[in-house]
Formats: C-alpha cells, sequence, structure tokens
C-alpha cells in the first residue's frame, strides 16, 4: 500500500464532505418546492401548465402510478429509437438496427439507471440513439430515483397525511435546478481536458507505424481456405491508418457520473482516454458520482429536523466504504502471484504504479483505478476506468460485495438513500426485538405493515441474484457466455445477476452477455430490481405518512450515536454475507485460495 | 387517463431540453472555447494528422517506443472497438499472452537483463492506452538508442523532457506519451541528419 492512494483517498473524502452541506439544503430547497428567482419561477408554472400539470399533491398510489407511466414511456421510446437509428438522422456510421433482444435489455437497462452494456457503443448506437434515447434516460432515471428518495423523506417529515409530493414537478425540479445546470458546468470542464464534444464522422489518421495483423484467408462464400495440412491459410493485413471513433461525449459523460447511470458512450468506458483522459477528469467524475447520494443523506436529516440523524447514516456509509476501498487497494497493489514468477516488475517505485495492471489504464495506476470502482459499485454508477474482471480474486470480490449491499453505501442517485433508510429500519426493528419495545425511527413508529414492506425491499434482490445465478450456472445458454474457465466463469456470472438487480450496470465484462439468453434475463432482472422495489418503497411512505408523530420517551432508542452506527453496520453485513456468503466461496474465495493448493 | 397528458408532453419537454438542448450548447461552447479538444485533440506533422494525444498506436520495430498491450480486435490499437482482454487473473490464455510479450520484448532486445515493468506486458483497460510508466520507457532507452544509433543519454533525455509526474502525489502516475515521445524522437532523428 502506498501513500498517494492514501494522499487520494483522503483529499478525494474531504471534497466530498465539504460539499454535503450546501447541496444536501440546495437539494432540501428543491424538495420543498419554494420559488425559485422570480423569471425562473415563472417559467416553471408556465411550461407545467402548458404540460397540463396540476397543482395538487399525490398520494403514493398515484405518485407510483405516474412513475409507472412515465418509465413506460421512456422504456417505448429507447425500443424504438434503436429499432429505426438506421433510418434516422445523426448516424453517420450507418450503424444498423439493434437486435430485439438487445433493444430490449439496453432500454430497460436505461430506464431502470441500471446503465448494463450488452453492446460497445461506438460500433452500434448512432450519435442520435445515444442523445435522444440513451442521454436523456441518464436524466430522468436519475430524477425519478431522486422523486422516489423525496417522497420517503416527506414521509419521515410530515405526519397525519396521505399527501406525498407531486411526481411532475418534482421531476421537473430536479432536473432543470439539479440534474442540468451541474452536468452543463462539469461537461465544459470534462471537454477542457480532453473529453471530445463533436458531431463528425470516425477521423482517419495516418499512424506513425502501419499496424498489421494475422487473418483468415476467406474463398469466394466467405469460408476460410485450408492448405494442403489441413491448417487454415492466413493473410497479413496492413492497417495504415486508425479510425479514431468520436462522438458527443462529454455532454453525455457528465450526467452519466452525475446520476450514479454508468453507461459508457464507448465500449471501454471511462477507461476509454476520450471519455477519462487523465487523472483530474477521473477526480471529478468520481466526486460527480458521489455528490447526489451524499448530499441526500443530509436533505433527509435536515428535512426531518434533526441533521445529526443525517451525519450518522452518512457516517456508516464513509465507514464501510473507507474499509472496503482499502481492502481492494491492498489486493491489487499485491499484484498478480503468477507475473512475479515470470520475472515481471509489480513494485511501487517512483518510476511506475506497479501492482496488477492487467485491465488498467497508465494514467490512473492502482490508486486512481481502485478508488473509481470502489465509488461506482458503492454508488450505483457501475462506470468502470479498468477491467474488473482481470482484478485479484480478492480485488474483484470488493466490488462484487459492494453491489450485493443492496447498492446501500451511498448507493444510487435517491435509490441509496431509500436503501439505506429500509436498512436503518431493519436496525431499529432488530433493536427493538433486543429490548422488546415498539421500534421508532425519527419520530415514527415501524409497524407490522411497513416492516413487510421493508422485507421485500430487502429480500427481492438476493432472490433474483441466486436464482438467475442457478440458473445461468446450470443452462447451457448461460454457460456459453463465459469468458474465462473455472470459478472466475462462476463470478462472471454472479456478477452480473448482482449488477442488474441492484441496478448497478458494471460488469466482469468478458461475459458475452449479448445473447437473446442473458439480454432477457438480466432484463428481466433490472426491471424487478427497480420497480418491484420502488413501489414497496412507496408504500412504506404512504404509511408512514399517515402516522402520528410519536413524542421521544426514556425508552425511545437514539439513532444518531455510535451504538446506531454500529448497529447499522452490523445488520448490513450480516444481512449481505448471510445472503452471498456461500456464493462468494464458490467464486471468488476458491478462485484466491486455488493456485495455493495446485502448488 | 388524465396523467397520459402531462407524462406524453413532460417527456417531450425533457426529452428536447436533455437530449438536444443540452449537447447542442455544449458542443457549440465546447467547438469555441476548447476546439482542439473537443474535436480529440488530434496531432498533426506538416499540416498531416499523424493520431491523437489521447489515443495509442501500435509499435512494434525496435527504433520505436513500445507501448501498453492492447486487446483490442482484430488488431491492436483499434480506436473504433475499444475494449480490454476481460482476462481473469488465473486464466492460463493471461500468462501465456504475458509469455508471448516477454519473449517479444527479448527476442528485440537479448542483453536486457532487468525486470520488466508490468504495464509493458499487461494489456490497458481501454485498449487505447497512450501512455507507459517511466520505468517502462528507461526499460526500452537501450533498444531504442541502439537501433537508432543515438547516444543512450539522448534517448534517456528526450523521455525525461515528455515525462508527466504526479501532481502533488495526486493527480497521475509517473508516465510518458508513447505517441507523443516517439514523434519527439523522429524530430530528434532528423536533426542529427542533418
Amino acid at each position: 500500500m502506498t501513500t498517494d492512494f492514501f494522499v487520494l483517498l483522503a483529499v478525494f473524502l474531504a471534497a466530498l464532505l465539504a460539499t454535503v452541506r450546501p447541496l444536501g439544503r440546495y437539494f432540501a430547497w428543491i424538495m420543498e418546492g419554494r420559488p425559485a428567482w422570480k423569471p425562473i419561477a415563472a417559467i416553471e408554472a408556465r411550461l407545467l401548465r402548458l404540460c397540463g400539470v396540476d397543482d395538487s399533491e399525490m398520494d403514493w398510489r398515484h405518485y407510483a402510478l405516474t412513475l409507472l407511466i412515465f418509465s413506460l414511456i421512456g422504456t417505448l421510446v429507447v425500443y424504438a429509437l434503436q429499432r429505426l437509428q438506421v433510418w434516422l438522422p445523426l448516424n453517420p456510421q450507418h450503424f444498423g438496427a439493434v437486435s430485439p433482444d438487445s433493444s430490449f435489455n439496453t432500454a430497460i437497462s436505461f430506464v431502470t439507471n441500471t446503465n448494463w452494456q450488452g453492446y460497445a457503443g461506438e460500433s452500434t448506437m448512432s450519435y442520435l440513439t445515444q442523445m435522444l434515447g440513451l442521454a436523456v434516460q441518464n436524466f430522468l432515471s436519475a430524477a425519478s430515483g431522486i422523486a422516489v428518495a423525496f417522497v420517503l423523506i416527506r414521509a419521515f417529515a410530515r405526519h397525519s397525511t396521505q399527501l406525498l409530493g407531486n411526481f411532475w414537478k418534482d421531476m421537473y425540479r430536479i432536473t432543470m435546478y439539479a440534474l442540468l445546470p451541474i452536468s452543463f458546468v462539469l461537461a465544459l470542464a470534462l471537454v477542457s481536458q480532453g473529453v471530445i464534444q463533436n458531431f463528425s464522422a470516425y477521423q482517419n489518421v495516418t499512424t506513425l507505424e502501419p499496424n498489421s495483423y494475422a487473418t483468415p484467408k476467406l474463398d469466394g462464400t466467405g469460408q476460410p481456405i485450408k492448405g494442403t495440412d489441413g491448417q487454415v491459410i492466413t493473410e497479413t493485413v496492413v492497417v495504415p491508418q486508425q479510425k479514431i471513433a468520436m462522438g458527443p461525449v462529454a455532454s453525455q459523460e457528465a450526467i452519466k457520473e452525475l446520476g450514479t447511470n454508468g453507461g459508457g458512450f464507448f465500449n471501454a468506458n471511462s477507461a476509454h482516454p476520450y471519455e477519462n483522459p487523465n487523472a483530474l477528469t477521473n477526480f471529478l467524475e468520481m466526486l460527480a458520482v458521489l455528490l447526489i447520494p451524499a448530499a441526500l443523506v443530509y436533505t433527509f436529516g435536515y428535512a426531518v429536523g434533526d441533521t445529526r440523524q443525517g451525519w450518522a447514516l452518512l457516517a456508516a456509509m464513509v465507514l464501510v466504504f473507507a474499509v472496503a476501498v482499502i481492502f481492494l487497494a491492498a489486493a491489487e497493489h499485491h499484484g498478480n502471484p503468477a507475473m512475479n514468477a515470470l520475472g515481471v516488475d509489480q513494485a511501487h517505485t517512483a518510476l511506475q504504479s506497479g501492482g496488477n495492471m492487467e485491465g488498467k489504464e497508465t494514467r490512473f495506476g492502482i490508486a486512481a483505478s481502485v478508488l473509481f470502482d470502489a465509488v461506482t459499485t458503492a454508488t450505483s454508477c457501475g462506470a468502470v476506468n479498468s477491467m474488473i474482471d482481470s482484478y485479484t480474486p480478492l480485488g474483484g470480490m470488493v466490488p462484487m460485495a459492494l453491489i450485493q449491499l443492496g447498492e446501500t453505501i451511498f448507493g444510487g442517485v435517491g435509490s441509496g438513500l431509500t436503501g439505506m433508510l429500509v436498512f436503518a429500519l431493519v436496525a431499529v426493528f432488530i433493536g427493538g426485538l433486543m429490548v422488546g419495545r415498539t421500534p421508532e425511527y425519527v419520530g415514527k413508529k415501524v409497524e407490522a405493515f411497513d416492516m413487510k414492506m421493508v422485507s421485500i425491499a430487502v429480500l427481492l434482490m438476493p432472490i433474483l441474484v441466486l436464482v438467475g445465478t442457478a440458473f445461468s450456472a446450470v443452462l447451457a445458454a448461460g454457460l456459453a457466455g463465459l469468458a474465462n474457465p473455472g470459478a472466475h466463469g462462476f463470478s462472471e456470472m454472479l456478477y452480473s445477476l448482482s449488477s442488474a438487480a441492484n441496478n448497478n450496470g458494471s460488469a466482469f465484462a468478458g461475459l458475452s452477455a449479448n445473447t437473446p439468453f442473458y439480454n432477457v434475463l438480466l432484463g428481466v432482472a433490472m426491471l424487478l430490481g427497480r420497480f418491484a422495489v420502488i413501489v414497496p418503497i412507496l408504500a412504506l411512505a404512504g404509511s408512514l405518512a399517515a402516522k402520528r408523530r410519536v413524542p421521544q420517551g426514556g425508552g425511545t432508542m437514539p439513532t444518531h450515536g455510535l451504538l446506531f452506527i454500529s448497529l447499522l453496520i452490523g445488520t448490513l453485513l450480516l444481512v449481505g454475507a448471510l445472503n452471498f456468503f456461500p456464493a462468494w466461496a464458490l467464486g471468488p474465495i476458491v478462485e484466491h485460495l486455488s493456485p495455493l493448493v495446485s502448488h | 387517463m388524465k396523467h397520459l397528458r402531462p407524462a406524453l408532453s413532460l417527456f417531450l419537454l425533457f426529452t428536447l431540453i436533455t437530449g438536444l438542448i443540452y449537447p447542442l450548447a455544449v458542443t457549440g461552447l465546447a467547438q469555441v472555447l476548447f476546439p482542439w479538444q473537443a474535436n480529440g485533440s488530434l496531432l498533426a506533422v506538416d499540416g498531416r494528422p499523424v493520431g491523437s494525444a489521447l489515443i495509442g498506436q501500435s509499435f512494434t520495430s525496435p527504433g520505436e517506443f513500445w507501448g501498453r498491450p492492447s486487446a483490442t480486435s482484430p488488431y491492436p490499437d483499434n480506436a473504433q472497438a475499444s475494449s480490454g482482454s476481460n482476462l481473469g487473473p488465473t486464466n492460463p490464455a493471461l500468462i501465456d499472452a504475458v509469455k508471448a510479450r516477454i519473449a517479444a520484448l527479448k527476442a528485440a532486445d537479448p542483453d536486457n537483463h532487468a525486470p520488466i515493468p508490468v504495464d509493458l506486458v499487461t494489456a490497458s483497460g481501454s485498449g487505447l492506452d497512450p501512455q507507459i510508466s517511466l520505468a517502462a520507457a528507461y526499460y526500452q532507452a537501450p533498444r531504442v538508442a541502439r537501433a537508432r544509433q543515438l547516444p543512450l543519454a539522448d534517448v534517456k533525455a528526450l523521455i525525461e523532457k515528455t515525462a508527466h509526474r504526479p501532481w502533488l502525489h495526486l493527480f497521475g502516475t509517473p508516465r510518458v506519451n508513447v505517441v507523443e515521445l516517439n514523434l519527439a524522437l523522429n524530430a530528434l532523428g532528423a536533426k542529427h541528419i542533418d
């Protein structure tokens, strides 16, 4: 482990924590619907009226219904854009229609804020599809996640009411006052550092040295020609030019991070130099990912009138995050033992980053790669600046475990806070059982109906992951996609289902997931992982908002102190470990141990 | 049904604002403020584009500095198909690939017995990494100097001149851009011939 990693981690966390209070209060302002500066407020009122939005607040059922209708429209439009892109403008590379199963998967993927990518962006999607389909959903899926968090916050802050806010107004204010302006500034900052932003066709350049490669010689029917010895005859193809992919990348990159979406413009995602050209852009992108999830926790504490409640949840997140990323950094710095045997130098020196560099970029080295990875898997972002499939076994287990904690360590924009609040209810419930009192959380009694909704939200994800992985592991169509043999192949399947059901979207990317089997399986997992959790959470909000506030008594467990933080972390880890430890044992743990056994 | 009108009209509004106006506005400003970056940081020699400062190229001759191995298909450093190898750490295919890269380096420079820097034998994440560590550059310096018949000190000085070091221990790693380094090397060689 190196000082540069610890310095980076410390500076990063300090920068993040400095934004929490101002941004958290700003989101409180957005949530409370208070009027903006007069001309801006006038535009808001006029546009909403024009769109047929009335000013009244909704109960949880109407809120859920409007959210589902809106998401359905989004899914259909993204599907249609991919199928029709061949006839639409802004397609300079003349990409054909995307296959039906891949379009289905990608449409769900972007509407559910997952941004799992079975396709390779630069060879599949037209600029129009990227902009008008995918980037729009980057905004809207993020906004709807934040809207759900607003509802749950209001449920705790209000009492004796059915009314939880207006979905349309929330969507408008979140998008126009938070996501759009921050993205705009971030996009320009990224361009200044080298992220591209244009509508040109792919550029041809004559490289310094011509590239060449061997390929099987084909006959007139496209079959490889075989020599007299039965071997396939190859020919050498010389490529004197490099064709460089272009596009409106920066505008999409900014919201991809800020909305914890994670769907890259290019196949290599944030490892691509045009998405993430240097360590400064890497830092800004990481910060953008965590900005909103961290701020909303403060918004919660602020809205319930006790900011200590928010800081306690944030402390639990930061603690688990720090331990996870330090463990990850240690594993990757240690490198790959097999390389040492070959005389490869993996030491960290003044001249090189060292460590396990397969799948990592030189400009990031180990420190900036693992921090980015932990940030994007603790949240539901799922962007990558290094290939997780090539991480060491224990290193790769960290992002997997962070995802499997239900995206509660910061988590997705909005969904992270709701996930953490659900676990806070589990924690006070367990605490209540221990002392034999009705559990309470920030002035609300937690009763049978609430715990039923909480149970659905907590248990659905592991069921999706484990059952889905089990099916993949026994079906030929599931095994056909594996890129690596043995335990690592099992990890690829387990990771893909965890990523989909938790709406993360990162991958052990060797898995060939652009097949009808995985497109449909992962599509269904993403859909249920998002909406079959959102609806019970909205129902929970409805139940909580209707309750009266109970005054704090002598028997109330304080939920802002060290005791509660420990109980919360314990609950999270216990549920996560109980669900997934057997699966880890079959994947990363056995892979880590196997070289020791065979030597 | 009363929800359908706001749903459709707001969807249209958001699509216009976030899907068209936003990227077009960013493009407009980017093209005015940072045109070189926005168009790909392209490098030109005598007015002819020879590559991008951000996109790696494949080098195999002994007189050039070699970059990170690239797993793009069908040929390395294919800038319209970015990709890593996605080989797991215990996959025999990874070990075989590393062995082949070591063999190629040794064949080009048989007398070099220094340990090989890890980034020179492992594929980058994007397949388009334009940079190598300073260790990887110094490892290759004797071979390049010999092939180009340049003094080793000149080649090392050129590495030092092109090098980037971490800023405040925080941003970046010790590294050098291979495309820029080889371009500088060509310029140096041209001067010698004069």
